[in-house]
């Protein structure tokens, strides 16, 4: 292997990393693809939702054999207090499609399978392999890694960072700089497993369909963060996560808010009787458009997480981790195809593709949201006037509708004052458009 | 509903497999004498609860339950507080379900 030169070098093997590698593969392109883990998807934790439409473009017939958990046939979104939920729920028969537009996976099962189509694809696929650090040579150019497995420097003609959030690769290399700790969330997540018709039952579905649940409120005890209740075959992913400053700057623990989660009233009914077979702990970037470093140089050039590419509104991130790594893959195609360098200069056009991508457009439509987020009231004062004016408005107890409407309007103005509200509202406003 | 204090993260990592790459911890705490607030603050942010205040003031780090989420390097590390490395390929935690 030493002594050998590829084409491209894929550092990990997440979404990110398997998307470039399959894509270059199929191109014909010589591919290494290193990975840390014992297996792909031994380090990798996702919530998790996979979207069709991204993996589609790299494998089309996957729904024949992937490992897919439930197709997502309703989404919840509920505002919590300590004791209530407020919601707004979209469940449709239209989601009962021939080739379903979202399912829920197991990462762990989920990558296996895709770095095999990787492997049958063409692509070196070599696993317990950590890379340590990137080659350079005199003009700084990026011309392979050294890792914790192989004493000599393996070389490529590009390195492709597929590292994930907490990659340590391009930070030492000084590419990107290590996350600011207002910029990911940490989140962690436990698999509770029960029957398969438990979860029908509970969740009101049958056959293959699937709910997932996305909750904000009082379980963040003010930190910017939200819930998640994810229904699989034959478990159900729970997990919980903040802004890493907002843990640091309170005294609550990632375990014991998820506790408090699952004790809540609304959920501890969904998962009663469940056996708990695993405790995980993942950082999310959280920080945007604003947060995406440098994504491109002499020999090098970065991909999915570890470019923070997450839009953290629509909880969406392995779709742009994949779409990101084929856009990546087909740029570095056509230039081996043209016989051009590896050099930044060319590689601006991976940058430029996804520009016109929906990757750039939507994370740069959302650019000023997490400054807006980063607002406690959405996560303690609202929720509660929230709750309160609903059952205000449901409990029949002899007050007039009139009245009751008075005293929810006033509610809001008393607790957040006319400015705040403004304030919120318009600021709001003005980071979704 | 404030969160339970006494919730011991040690049951929940229990449910988890991992492969101890004995004496080579991955992640160090550089010595000091009085913590910084931020390693400090590693004491309940850290998921697997590694990191501990020991009774002579310093705060230590056993990473045997480390979930390798990165969250004490983001904190730490830019202060040159911790160092901070992936285990060696293979070892470390091994996700089941990830």
């Amino acid at each position: 292997m030493a002594d050998e030169k590829f084409d491209v070098i894929v550092v990990g093997a997440g979404p990110s990393g398997n998307a470039c590698a399959l894509t270059l593969a199929q191109r014909g392109l010589s591919v290494l693809q290193l990975e840390r883990g014992e297996y792909p998807g031994s380090k990798n934790v996702q919530g998790a939702i996979l979207y069709a439409n991204a993996l589609e473009k790299l494998i089309p017939d996957f729904r024949e054999d992937a490992p897919l958990e439930r197709h997502i046939i309703e989404q919840r979104i509920w505002m919590m207090d300590d004791r209530s939920y407020c919601g707004a729920h979209y469940r449709s028969d239209d989601f009962n499609e021939e080739q379903p537009n979202r399912y829920t996976i197991i990462r762990a099962q989920f990558d296996k399978w895709f770095s095999r189509r990787v492997v049958a694809a063409g692509a070196l696929v070599i696993c317990e392999t950590t890379v340590t650090e990137l080659a350079r040579d005199g003009n700084g150019k990026v011309i392979g890694v050294n890792t914790d497995r192989s004493g000599s420097t393996i070389y490529a003609d590009l390195v492709v960072l597929a590292e994930g959030v907490s990659g340590l690769v391009g930070a030492r290399a000084g590419l990107r700089s290590v996350p600011k700790p207002d910029t990911v969330a940490l989140a962690v997540k436990e698999m509770h497993f029960l029957p398969s018709e438990t979860i029908d039952a509970r969740f009101n579905l049958q056959g293959s369909e699937g709910v997932v649940i996305e909750t904000a409120g009082t379980i963040t005890k003010g930190m910017t963060g939200t819930g998640f209740i994810y229904t699989n075959k034959e478990s159900i992913s729970i997990g919980i996560g903040c802004l890493i400053s907002d843990f640091t700057e309170n005294q609550e623990t990632p375990y014991g808010l998820l506790e408090a989660f699952k004790q809540h009233p609304s959920v501890k009914p969904l998962l009663a009787g469940s056996e708990v077979k695993e405790y995980a702990a993942h950082m999310i970037p959280e920080g945007g458009y604003k947060a995406i470093p440098q994504l491109f140089g002499d020999g090098w050039l970065i991909v999915g997480d570890a470019g923070q590419f997450v839009n953290a509104v629509h909880r969406e991130g392995s779709n742009l981790a994949m779409t990101t790594g084929r856009i990546a893959a087909e740029t570095i195609a056509d230039l081996k195809a043209n016989g051009w360098a590896m050099n930044a200069s060319n590689l601006s056009t991976y940058k430029a593709r996804l520009d016109e991508s929906f990757v750039m457009k939507d994370l740069k439509k959302y650019r000023n949201l997490p400054n807006v987020m980063h607002n406690k009231h959405l996560f303690t004062t609202y929720p509660q006037l929230l709750s309160n004016a609903a059952q205000t408005w449901f409990r029949v107890d002899g007050v007039d509708k009139k009245s009751k409407e008075n005293a929810i309007v006033k509610s809001f103005f008393k607790t957040r004052k006319v400015r705040g509200l403004l304030g919120d509202v318009i600021g709001m406003a003005r980071a979704w458009r | 509903m404030s969160s339970d204090p006494n919730i011991r993260v040690e049951e929940k990592l229990f449910q988890n497999r991992y492969l101890v790459d004995a004496g080579r911890p991955h992640i160090t705490v550089t010595p000091h004498e009085v913590p910084s607030p931020r390693l400090l603050a590693l004491t309940h942010v850290c998921p697997a609860g590694c990191y501990a205040q020991v009774d002579s003031g310093q705060v230590e780090i056993t990473t045997d339950g480390c979930v390798e989420c990165g969250t004490c390097r983001v904190v730490a590390e830019p202060y040159g507080e911790i160092t901070w490395n992936y285990p060696r390929g293979g070892f470390g935690v091994l996700f089941k379900f990830g």
